[in-house]
């Protein structure tokens, strides 16, 4: 029951970009069209499910106060913690430089239409806000894989519902102004109000 | 008539290419087409499939069905407000009273919508129609009668702008505009639109034993408390019996947002948009089966008091009727695609009880599950599309 609930508030309240604007870069440049963010939003919860839990992992058996300790009682002292950020992208870095030999094994299209993107999933602010958050809420190895997986689904879901606005967007008039990301800033504002709809919803 | 015809004609070349108040020309346009009929008509090359009816007449016939709403409202309105100071009155001092109240609402938000529209079709050169005037007929539908008038025209003026203009006026944008001038309301202003401000006491005390709180409200406490008592045992012995007994939930004469409160006059409004084909019958049916369906899988679930209550309740309770019958069937930010219709519709209702039911913050769902929902139709339609797509695809190849 705990981990469903921990899933609907990262998928829906908790939305990393409607709640906490994480990896808003990639969000706004790669949706455009509906199969790219959708390649796009399906490699975020590969890496996310993935990163996560190996992140809990090191964080608990490396990085934390005392964590060392299983390698004899002189490391029961060291802190490690001050290593956290280069460590976790090392690992997020590693597994993105797979998840990207993986595509262009498996998809040459997606891989060519997802280009720069997708090495810089490497620097996509929710990857690293999620592991970030992991730490700071205490969660067990399994309530951490929940969550790294839920909050990729809750990404994927605005990405795709995004790229599909968009691609409706082509009939509309914006003002030249606003074209681009102008216009898709107001509209990711709009699907924010929208998403606030399950604030407070606890099951 | 034959004078006004003459009138508009001398005045026209003043407004066209060259003419002085070239800048106006739309303004002149809509302001002709409101009272009569376009001249363009097809040439002997195009299209020769001809209906008398055209956006501006279609968004007409929607003001037109939203009118019973809007008069059993204001009646309304006097109503609650003489039960609740405790004084008799005659159908006319009721009906005068929610008049009296209500109508500065509905010029509000025409005005400030009908400015912005205007200002937009002067500087960006598109026709103005009548979506104006239905937008600014539902905003003020969907609000308490005790809201003060700066934030209709507010909100009226932050979605008839964001909302639509910026996406390029009628028929292009994503969100249904009326709902997303609610939401604005609903986050910018919490304490005017949520709590018990429902009727309108004009400065008299209330009677004993007087609560303003709507059924929904009523319900979602029983949650947030964890009382344990029925929500239809709550419901019946509130403030007086008989006010939110099945009966009078159809009919309307409860506290709630000026226009929402009766399901028979909704259901009046949908025959007429049905009948006329303005509305999708498609759309109005799924969001009411969606709601009823899961109504009833709560009810086989139940392990709280809302989840057990009788899910033909919910059909009546709050604003869904209202919402299902013109803010679901909006044309522009529905799913544009038939089978999309039955999808979309369906999770409306469904989106609907589940926040209602799980979300104590927000007692009422339908806003939000419209708004939500329109941010998926495009996938929606996309997905439809594709599939389609794809099904012929393989026809064809055979």
């Amino acid at each position: 029951m705990d981990l469903i609930n921990l899933g609907i508030r990262s998928i829906f309240i908790e939305n990393m970009i409607f709640a906490y604007f994480l990896g808003m870069c990639s969000f706004l440049a790669v949706s455009k069209k509906v199969p790219t963010a959708n390649g796009l939003g399906l490699a975020v919860i590969f890496v996310l499910t993935i990163t996560v839990p190996a992140n809990w992992l090191l964080q608990e058996y490396v990085l934390k106060e005392g964590a060392l300790s299983w390698m004899g009682a002189s490391f029961a002292t060291v802190d490690l913690s001050f290593l956290q950020f280069i460590m976790f992208i090392a690992i997020i870095a590693a597994i993105v430089q797979l998840v990207e030999m993986l595509i262009e094994k498996f998809s040459p299209g997606l891989y060519g239409s997802l280009g720069i993107f997708l090495p810089l999933i490497a620097v996509n602010c929710a990857i690293l806000g999620s592991s970030l958050f992991m730490v700071q809420r205490d969660y067990s190895l399994i309530a951490a894989t929940t969550y790294g997986f839920t909050s990729g689904i809750g990404w994927y879901l605005a990405i795709i519902a995004l790229a599909a606005i968009r691609e409706r967007l082509r009939y509309s008039n914006v003002p030249d102004g606003l074209k681009g990301l102008g216009i898709t800033m107001l509209i990711t504002g709009l699907m924010g109000i929208a998403f606030m709809s399950f604030m407070g919803i606890s099951i | 008539m034959k004078a006004l015809r003459t009138l508009l004609d001398k005045q026209r070349p003043m407004f066209e290419k060259g003419g002085k108040l070239e800048k106006f020309y739309y303004l002149f346009e809509a302001g002709e087409t409101f009272m009569f009929s376009p001249n363009h008509t097809t040439s002997s090359k195009g299209v020769q499939v001809r209906d008398a009816i055209d956006l501006k007449r279609l968004m007409v016939t929607v003001v037109i069905s939203m009118i019973p709403a809007l008069l059993y409202g204001m009646w309304n309105v006097g109503h609650q407000h003489f039960i609740a100071v405790g004084e008799a009155a005659t159908f006319g001092d009721k009906f005068l009273l929610g008049a009296k109240l209500v109508i500065p609402i509905v010029l509000v938000a025409y005005t400030a919508g009908g400015i912005i529209e205007a200002l937009f079709a002067v500087l960006r050169k598109h026709p103005i129609n009548e979506g104006f005037l239905v937008t600014g007929m539902l905003i003020p539908l969907i609000v308490p009668v005790t809201i003060p008038l700066w934030q209709v025209a507010l909100a009226t003026i932050f979605a008839v702008l964001v909302a639509k203009e910026i996406f390029g006026g009628t028929g292009m944008n994503v969100l249904n505009v009326a709902m997303t001038a609610r939401a604005f309301l609903y986050f910018a202003y919490p304490s005017q639109i949520s709590g018990d401000i429902w009727t309108y006491l004009g400065g008299k005390t209330p009677v004993e034993g007087y609560s303003g709180a709507t059924a929904l409200a009523i319900g979602a406490e029983q949650v947030v408390k964890d009382t344990g008592n029925s929500v239809v045992a709550e419901l019946n012995s509130a403030w007086f019996p008989g006010l939110f007994d099945f009966e009078n939930l159809f009919f309307g004469a409860i506290p709630g947002s000026i226009g929402e409160t009766s399901t028979l006059m909704c259901l009046i409004g949908a025959f007429i948009l049905i009948v006329t084909g303005t509305g999708s019958w498609k759309i109005i049916f799924s969001v009411f089966f969606g709601a009823y369906a899961m109504g009833l899988l709560f009810n086989a679930v139940g392990f709280n008091e809302f989840m057990s209550l009788p899910a033909h309740y919910h059909l009546v309770m709050g604003g869904l009727a209202f919402g299902a019958v013109w803010m679901a069937t909006d044309p522009v930010s529905a799913t544009h695609t038939e089978t999309g219709k039955w999808i979309y519709g369906f999770l409306i209702g469904v989106l609907t009880v589940i926040i209602r039911v799980f979300n104590p913050a927000y007692p009422e769902g339908i806003m939000l599950a419209v708004l939500l929902m329109n941010v998926f139709a495009p996938l929606i339609d996309y997905y439809i599309v594709q599939a389609n797509k794809n099904r012929r695809l393989q026809r064809a190849t055979v």
